[in-house]
């Protein structure tokens, strides 16, 4: 018997991640990955999986899915309003961070997702999706990844493998950061700008834009005068560099960022607070709080304890 | 010469070869590049996530629970990598490109800065032997260098909102070869029907930094029968 979930609708920016894709950015291959990478280990250890498979990431509101085939357990998390709908149409209202068991005929309906952009859906045993280049994270801007590196569309069908389980459900106390302080560290032109503009980008408020998605994340704030050159040679780009255009307003750059750039770059945001970053909503005003190296490997003892 | 290495915020590190953009820096970047390549598949350091040469810098990724940033300095600045023989790995190769005014859409602009005939640039294009200085942006996309020095010209004022995938186009000292359909502000001067990326391959990309490209001309018949090859 053949098990699947048939997508009836598929959220605006539903994709399949991993970790990220590694050692490939010299060839213009950008690692990808889930955007918000605790909340994204949490679905896999809600089901029982190991930490690194493949989920189904969904940003704002996710897919209608129906399911075929033998009793599973899953998980949505994140912080999420979804439903589970059962055969006989019952509605069941869903819980975030739970796992819960899932039988034929089923409909999982993620409608939103709750003052955070990024949710996960994982099932226990994975998805059986396809490796492209020993990871299952979708590049959607270059066709990389499984479902030939798309999103879901309707009438999708992901299999997943045969389970065979007798899980229990399994709960995790989570909540997001809602601290709108992002730590970031000083970027190699910062000194392109001037001291003016370096205090005000280190203290007054960064409003975050609808401009927003995998690729980066636009923000709106005090203009920042670049001093030396609107553009420096083409240098490759890091996960997190927030970057200064002729136009002054900063841009982050996320899991989906073009391999190299010719930008100069102000700062960037240290690991720990990234997956804090991907989550606030355009709308949001954040502040940028500079920190030196100690504090962020410090801060990253403390973020890899939630794993 | 490698002249400094500073920290990009808390997972990586980027080794400065110095302001100039020339063969000899790349080839310096591209040195280190194929060192730490060669250290991790041979998992001499562990924790690399990603190695990213450009043309005078080499940006090295890495994973924070895995390795620090002082550890990989140290790492490179205790192994003197210039002196380090890796095999000879870069290669040249020959790329079939189609100048035919459907697809040299910047042939008049070019001709009224450079004060050459079409015919002038595109004996000016093919003669040159290409350094790949560096791959990016999106996957495979080449930045090939130099061109000759009387074909320089700058970017469009208005960047193309699309511009299709094989298009070759120039810019100041450079060539590059669009690997997928996207907006664009260089000169186009010719389209390739040569596919140089695909991910379902096991050599994804044709090209690696530091090979050599050499163009070759073919008609709009033979482009034709190449793409439906």
């Amino acid at each position: 018997m053949n098990n699947y979930f048939k997508v009836l609708r598929p959220g605006i920016n539903s994709t399949f991640q991993d970790l990220g894709r590694f050692g490939l950015q010299h060839l213009g291959i950008v690692a990808s990955g889930s955007m918000d990478q605790l909340s994204f280990c949490n679905s896999n250890k809600l089901v029982g999986n190991k930490i690194s498979e493949g989920a189904l990431e969904f940003a704002y509101q996710g897919p209608l899915l129906e399911m075929n085939g033998e009793n599973a357990l899953v998980a949505v998390s994140g912080k999420v309003n979804f439903n589970l709908i059962k055969k006989n149409s019952e509605i069941i209202k869903g819980k975030s961070n739970e796992s819960f068991q899932i039988s034929n005929g089923d409909k999982i309906d993620i409608l939103s997702t709750i003052n955070s952009v990024y949710g996960y859906f994982s099932i226990f045993g994975g998805f059986k999706i396809e490796e492209v280049k020993g990871s299952v994270s979708t590049l959607v801007k270059a066709k990389i990844g499984p479902n030939n590196g798309n999103k879901l569309k309707i009438d999708d069908k992901i299999f997943f493998k045969k389970s065979h389980q007798t899980n229990k459900s399994k709960k995790i106390e989570f909540d997001f950061d809602k601290d709108n302080t992002i730590r970031v560290m000083q970027g190699l032109q910062v000194h392109y700008f001037s001291k003016k503009s370096q205090d005000d980008f280190f203290s007054k408020e960064y409003k975050v834009t609808k401009l927003t998605d995998r690729m980066g994340m636009r923000l709106e704030g005090v203009k920042l005068e670049n001093i030396v050159n609107k553009n420096i040679k083409s240098e490759g780009i890091t996960k997190g560099s927030i970057q200064v255009p002729g136009d002054g307003q900063p841009i982050i750059l996320l899991s989906d960022h073009p391999t190299i750039g010719g930008y100069p770059k102000i700062a960037n945001v240290i690991t720990a607070d990234y997956d804090k970053l991907v989550q606030k909503t355009p709308g949001t005003t954040i502040k940028f709080k500079l920190v030196n190296l100690a504090v962020a490997e410090n801060a990253f003892q403390d973020y890899v304890r939630k794993f | 010469m490698l002249k400094k290495i500073s920290n990009i915020g808390d997972c990586g590190i980027t080794c400065d070869f110095g302001d100039e953009v020339n063969k000899n820096t790349n080839k310096e970047v591209i040195k280190l590049f194929n060192f730490i390549q060669d250290s991790v598949n041979r998992r001499k350091i562990k924790g690399i996530l990603n190695y990213t040469p450009s043309y005078n810098k080499l940006i090295i990724n890495f994973e924070l629970g895995q390795i620090k940033s002082n550890q990989i300095i140290e790492f490179i600045k205790s192994n003197d990598y210039s002196k380090i023989n890796l095999p000879e790995n870069t290669k040249t190769v020959e790329i079939p490109i189609c100048y035919d005014e459907e697809f040299a859409l910047d042939i008049k602009r070019l001709e009224e800065k450079t004060k050459l005939n079409f015919k002038e640039i595109v004996s000016k294009h093919l003669e040159t032997n290409f350094f790949v200085y560096m791959i990016g942006f999106v996957p495979g996309q080449p930045f090939l260098g130099d061109l000759n020095k009387n074909l320089y010209h700058d970017r469009l004022d208005t960047p193309r909102i699309r511009i299709n995938k094989g298009s070759v186009g120039i810019v100041e000292k450079f060539c590059t070869i669009y690997t997928f359909e996207s907006p664009g502000g260089w000169n186009i001067i010719g389209r390739t029907p040569f596919e140089l990326f695909n991910i379902n391959k096991t050599n994804t990309s044709i090209l690696s930094p530091g090979d050599t490209v050499k163009f070759k001309s073919i008609s709009k018949k033979e482009f034709t029968l190449f793409k439906n090859e």
